[in-house]
């Protein structure tokens, strides 16, 4: 799968691999401790991509924010 | 505002369908979505917290062209999964063409009450579209769009699955199979071959089968 950003593509497969298997052999089975080695490779994918969004005029501020529970996320309508 | 809310059963393990989600693109419903990149994850508690951003083409009827220039759009999906509860959450809103038309969705996926092997996904929709003269016109044809949509997305996600998690339980080793000859256990792993491309094929034809509650909100 593509990157937003087509220099990041390599670090972009070398995290989710990393992380993949993180997912299923870690967490899923109760470990919930962060990955070191994922981590690092995170922190350099996600500085790419940040990078790529900003020369795309992407808003930082709009992706970051937290919406998934809070009283801004949307409620269904009243069933008045 | 229209507002949609349904289900459907995906069949497969809810702890598959939440590896499947970070694997789920490209597959062949996905040729839309463009790219996809997780742009935030951290652990708070038990539960990952996630956010992917996601550009999709934006497929417009000829009288969208003339409004709008953007061919693509970007999508943010907030995620939370929680191994204790057995659930995994989405919610996914459009940053860029908001001016436009806001569409956001929720979905819960959780094991289905059903069958504790499969999941049940309940899905929430919200379009709308504050333009002058064709917010209406934008939000019926954002409604009908989301709910085209959702069938390619249950055929995609399962494709997905089929591919990560392939099944091969028709086959079972019996006591008395090693005394079976080479011809013999041969047809019986190409018979398990064909059953397992059948039920590949009728999981990816299954239709979501949503039930539909589309409410129509009072124009503003």
């Amino acid at each position: 799968m593509n990157s937003v950003g087509e220099e990041c593509i390599e670090l972009k497969q070398t995290y989710d691999s990393c992380f993949n298997k993180w997912f299923a052999d870690k967490f899923l089975k109760g470990l919930a401790e962060e990955d070191k080695d994922c981590s690092n490779i995170f922190t350099a994918y996600q500085s790419c991509v940040k990078k790529a969004l900003k020369s795309q005029n992407i808003s930082l501020a709009e992706v970051e924010k937290d919406v998934l529970g809070t009283s801004e996320e949307n409620q269904p309508p009243n069933s008045s | 505002m229209k507002f949609y809310e349904g289900s459907s059963t995906i069949k497969f393990s809810w702890e598959q369908v939440a590896q499947g989600l970070w694997q789920r693109y490209p597959n062949p419903e996905s040729s839309h979505v463009l790219s996809e990149d997780t742009v935030v994850r951290k652990i708070i508690g038990h539960q990952l917290h996630s956010k992917r951003i996601l550009t999709k083409t934006n497929r417009m009827p000829k009288w969208g062209e003339r409004l709008i220039n953007a061919r693509n759009v970007s999508i943010i999906e907030e995620s939370i999964v929680d191994p204790e509860k057995k659930e995994l959450c989405t919610y996914t809103r459009n940053v860029g063409l908001t001016k436009v038309m806001t569409c956001v969705e929720k979905v819960i996926y959780k094991p289905s009450p059903e069958n504790p092997q499969w999941t049940v996904a309940e899905r929430k929709a919200w379009i709308d579209s504050k333009i002058f003269g064709f917010g209406y016109a934008i939000q019926k044809f954002g409604i009908e769009r989301y709910k085209k949509n959702i069938h390619k997305t249950t055929l995609g996600f399962t494709y997905a699955l089929n591919r990560l998690f392939p099944v091969v339980d028709n086959y079972v080793e019996t006591p008395n199979s090693h005394h079976l000859t080479l011809e013999e256990r041969k047809q019986r792993l190409k018979e398990a071959a064909r059953e397992t491309a059948k039920r590949a094929k009728e999981l990816a034809q299954e239709k979501a089968g949503p039930i539909y509650a589309a409410c129509e909100g009072v124009k503003s």
